[in-house]
């Protein structure tokens, strides 16, 4: 038969005669079949449960930036309310950026949820085609033992044979389509482990430069305010031990008069 | 006739539409030699919706196929690589 169905055909049955033949105990071969499936659908779902590690390593770090936003927004703030518009300008550009790295994890954890969805499909899927596969693998034992049913068995071990390539292709397809998942998920994660995120939005519990310029920002209000207090307790104080014929104006020596009087 | 759609299922068409499915076939292959994605697309989907209109086969039923499907989600490339031999199926 030409065709591409043909030329499959003889693809798998090829591989199917060759298996067949290879088996000298037939019941035997169907159970290794079997238990090859039972162990490449644990490939599958250790594949799944990696790409969720990865997912909920990136739902982290998009925690990270969601609080950075938060805090750079706050961190502008303050220096406008300092008077330093340039700093509070750097901090409204890092925000920026981090919201930009925010929008691409966002998009990146929902393409992740995604196939991670439909690779548990899947699993469940090749989870009943390996429950089918175990009843028919029974079947054919069965027939196998009984000899009166030579031609029939034949005929049910191309059926078996073919349903056994052909869950073995199901399987490997999906192991594909996680090992390809888990090669993005993991490509974001190195990503993430390279610090590309946190270069460009100084992320991390220690302080930045920012924080840093903010502190020094507020130590030197803070002295030009305690500067501001001692001028004034300054002015107070000098002009009482003065004394008098000192410089002051009437009301002072008002003052000091009303205090000699009282004495 | 009894046709396999890989990973799917088996399915029993009415002998009088092989001249369609192999019709279809030869399409389809066309479709892949001019490495033309859309055709090849819109002529595989057909061709499947032309098989799974058979009746499907219950799980304990055991019989070989006359023919074999390359898995639905088959891509232009796969389809390509089966013809050179690089098989879909693992040895």
């Amino acid at each position: 038969m030409p065709g591409l169905s043909g030329r499959m055909s003889v693809v798998i049955k090829a591989k199917i005669s060759k298996l067949l033949d290879r088996a000298e105990d037939p019941g035997e071969t169907l159970e290794y079949s079997y238990q090859k499936q039972i162990e490449l659908l644990q490939n599958v779902k250790k594949g799944i449960a990696d790409v969720v590690t990865s997912k909920k390593r990136l739902q982290l770090q998009e925690e990270k930036l969601r609080q950075q936003v938060v805090k750079l927004d706050t961190q502008a703030r303050q220096a406008l309310a300092a008077g330093n518009e340039e700093l509070a300008r750097t901090a409204l550009e890092r925000k920026n950026v981090a919201q930009t790295e925010l929008q691409s994890l966002d998009s990146q954890i929902a393409e992740l949820e995604g196939q991670q969805q439909q690779m548990t499909e899947s699993e469940q899927k090749l989870r009943t085609k390996i429950e089918q596969f175990r009843s028919k693998k029974e079947v054919i034992k069965a027939q196998y033992s009984a000899a009166e049913a030579q031609v029939r068995i034949s005929e049910a071990a191309t059926g078996v044979g073919e349903e056994m390539a052909d869950v073995g292709l199901a399987m490997q397809r999906a192991l594909d389509k996680t090992e390809n998942m888990k090669a993005r998920a993991s490509a974001v994660g190195e990503l993430e482990a390279a610090g590309t995120f946190e270069d460009l939005t100084a992320l991390g519990s220690g302080d930045d430069d920012i924080d840093r310029q903010l502190k020094q920002l507020s130590s030197t209000s803070e002295v030009d305010s305690d500067l501001e207090k001692m001028k004034a307790e300054l002015a107070v104080g000098s002009a009482g031990e003065l004394g008098p014929g000192a410089t002051g104006g009437p009301a002072e020596r008002e003052a000091q008069q009303a205090g000699e009087a009282k004495q | 006739m009894i046709v396999r759609i890989a990973t799917e299922g088996q399915y029993e068409l009415d002998e009088g539409l092989s001249a369609e499915v192999t019709e279809l076939d030869n399409q389809v292959i066309a479709a892949c030699e001019s490495d033309d994605e859309t055709e090849f697309r819109a002529k595989f989907d057909r061709l499947l919706e032309l098989v799974r209109g058979g009746r499907k086969f219950r799980d304990d039923e055991l019989v070989g196929s006359d023919m074999i499907l390359p898995p639905p989600d088959v891509s232009l490339k796969e389809a390509k690589a089966e013809f050179s031999g690089e098989g879909l199926i693992p040895g």
